[in-house]
């Protein structure tokens, strides 16, 4: 056997010191309150303000959208000098994978430098999210929302995603399927008293 | 002492503690006791002769080390990290200003009176905080490491130090509020499962975080008694504690309260690790128990006779219950002493006597917690996760060669 699992015992010991684990007492719990009314309620408007993540059911797509012609120009000016010209020249991450390149795995002679958004990224909802709240590096957050569905849609593109027509929008976002998408599982290392 | 010795009364400022260790011999600016800014050599340090014949210097309003202590974090060209000088720090506490950095869009800029945390999603009452109101709840302190999955340097040359081969952690005492008493005060759904924590900075850093760490979860606002440094999350950070920093959100201004996980950047294309049969690990959060033996180690130098092995051993899964030291390459352990208290997820010093014959060797450390997880040799660490493996939560065993003439250098592994 490759591994000595001991599988059973860890979790029962794992259980035992999440129950033991060490929580501070916040204060005496006997005399603390249900609540102590520090701070106010937020406004709906304070929320909408900062709350832009776009998780993988599409709840925080904004309207507009943008198409793969409208992209290019947007990419070639202000993600291309940190990307390269076609997403692979670097010197900042490597966004597009080559024709037929698969998930990395452990096994793969680099696996670091295999992660691209055709290949590794699993929701194409977190392309959106992350070129709107951080990117260009330079100018963060300066994106206005069409222009992010278009750098979307040029990206999706140059990964061979979607045809060269293709325009995406809080619908049609949510009808692209990764590649990557169930490459993932959740961590089970403390499950084990071995490396996992 | 040279023409130095005439000039009594100087200060050396820290400009000048800080050419003075550039070791550039040459001119420096140092301060005198009537403020005035004089030019004099920086070949060495002026000091009188007799420090009891000379008046010292009054009481200032902010310390500074003695301009002797030249100890400094190791930064990447970029400026994106900066690694703690672990073989240079001794007990367990981390200065802050030598606590390791990362950060994915530099470090912003906060005023603490205009900072707010906002609480929303799946709770009763979305709620906002000023930082002053999060200091009025119930305070908590507590020690603990924050460490980078990222922290282990593979390709390490002979001639590196643990600074650079595993310097992306550091101990704090973090004081603030446990997240539990702020979800109380919001009454989160008892349906909810995951929350968004998201940052102030211009990446906008956002993870998903667990239930099962809300419990020990904090939101903190002082770190080793003052208040969180600005690349430390000033105002206001997460700490998650035992888990990879990345979760431990600095600049925290929002968390959404939700029942799935949010599938940010972070924790999608980047913190996830591709494991050798296939596929990647997701929400990889706890680290994993590690060891480091801080001296002797590159580049110190050692004379045969007794050797006082030090080291830290960590583990995100609880305390340390036995670090082990072998002076034979792997093929004996002995248990090191631990110095007490010996705190859940914290860095624990070991310490083991070991009388050098003077003959080549290497010395090397492995930590067992008190699950029972013994960190594992690098043979091991390859066959489950892969050559290829990325380094996230990577913890191998590493040595230290000690060469029959008394240099230390780092016991460089075979990671393809």
């Amino acid at each position: 056997m490759r591994h000595d699992h001991r599988r059973r015992t860890a979790i029962l010991l794992v259980a035992t010191c999440a129950s033991l684990a060490f929580v501070p007492a916040a204060a005496d719990e006997a005399a603390a309150p249900k609540r102590f009314g520090f701070g106010r309620v937020a406004t709906p408007e304070e929320i909408a303000a900062w709350d832009i993540d776009v998780p993988p059911d599409g709840s925080g797509l904004p309207a507009g959208s943008g198409s793969v012609a409208e992209g290019k120009p947007i990419y070639a000016a202000k993600c291309a000098v940190c990307h390269g010209r076609t997403g692979v020249e670097g010197p900042n991450d490597r966004l597009v994978a080559r024709p037929g390149e698969g998930f990395p795995t452990g096994a793969s002679p680099d696996s670091w430098t295999s992660r691209t958004i055709g290949n590794y990224w699993p929701y194409a909802t977190t392309v959106f999210d992350y070129i709107r709240r951080s990117m260009p590096q330079n100018l963060p957050g300066s994106l206005q929302d069409d222009e992010v569905y278009a750098l979307t849609a040029y990206l999706l593109f140059l990964n061979r995603i979607v045809p060269e027509d293709a325009v995406m929008n809080a619908d049609t976002l949510m009808d692209i399927r990764m590649p990557a998408q169930g490459n993932f599982r959740t961590d089970d290392r403390l499950d084990y008293l071995e490396v996992h | 002492m040279g023409e130095q010795k005439d000039r009594p009364g100087l200060n050396v400022t820290r400009r000048a503690a800080l050419a003075g260790m550039a070791g550039a011999a040459g001119t420096i600016l140092v301060r005198s006791v009537d403020g005035q800014d004089v030019q004099a050599s920086s070949d060495r340090l002026w000091v009188p002769d007799d420090p009891t014949k000379v008046l010292g210097t009054w009481s200032s309003v902010y310390g500074e080390r003695s301009p002797f202590e030249n100890v400094l974090r190791l930064k990447t060209p970029t400026g994106t990290a900066s690694w703690t000088p672990l073989q240079s720090l001794h007990g367990t506490i981390t200065p802050a200003a030598l606590h390791f950095e990362r950060h994915h869009a530099g470090v912003p800029r906060i005023d603490p009176d205009r900072h707010r945390l906002i609480i929303h999603g799946m709770v009763e009452r979305p709620m906002t905080f000023t930082l002053k109101e999060l200091k009025r709840f119930p305070a908590v302190s507590r020690v603990c490491f924050v460490e980078c999955s990222g922290n282990l340097y593979r390709d390490a040359p002979e001639d590196t130090t643990p600074q650079r081969l595993c310097g992306l952690t550091s101990q704090n005492e973090w004081t603030g509020v446990m997240l539990s008493t702020l979800l109380r005060e919001v009454g989160v759904d008892p349906d909810a499962s995951w929350l968004l924590a998201e940052g102030a900075d211009a990446a906008v850093l956002t993870r998903s975080i667990p239930k099962y760490l809300w419990n020990e979860a904090m939101i903190v606002y002082a770190q080793n008694g003052e208040a969180v440094r600005p690349s430390n999350g000033y105002p206001i950070r997460l700490l998650n504690p035992g888990c990879e920093g990345n979760s431990s959100v600095k600049w925290l201004r929002r968390i959404e309260v939700g029942d799935a996980p949010f599938m940010t950047r972070e924790e999608t294309a980047k913190y996830t690790e591709p494991l050798r049969s296939g596929g990647a690990r997701q929400f990889s959060l706890v680290m994993d128990a590690r060891s480091v033996i801080t001296y002797p180690s590159y580049p110190a130098t050692v004379e045969r006779g007794w050797i006082e092995i030090q080291g830290i051993a960590w583990s995100g899964r609880g305390r340390i219950a036995r670090a082990e030291v072998s002076t034979d390459g792997g093929q004996s352990w002995q248990p090191a002493r631990l110095q007490e208290p010996v705190l859940p997820k914290a860095h624990t010093r070991f310490r083991h006597l070991f009388n050098w014959d003077g003959k080549e060797t290497v010395i090397s450390s492995r930590a067992i917690d008190e699950t029972g997880y013994v960190q594992p040799t690098r043979e091991a660490f390859l066959e489950v996760r892969g050559a290829g493996a990325i380094p996230y939560h990577n913890n191998p065993i590493t040595g230290w060669r000690l060469k029959a003439g008394g240099d230390v250098v780092y016991r460089v592994e075979e990671w393809a």
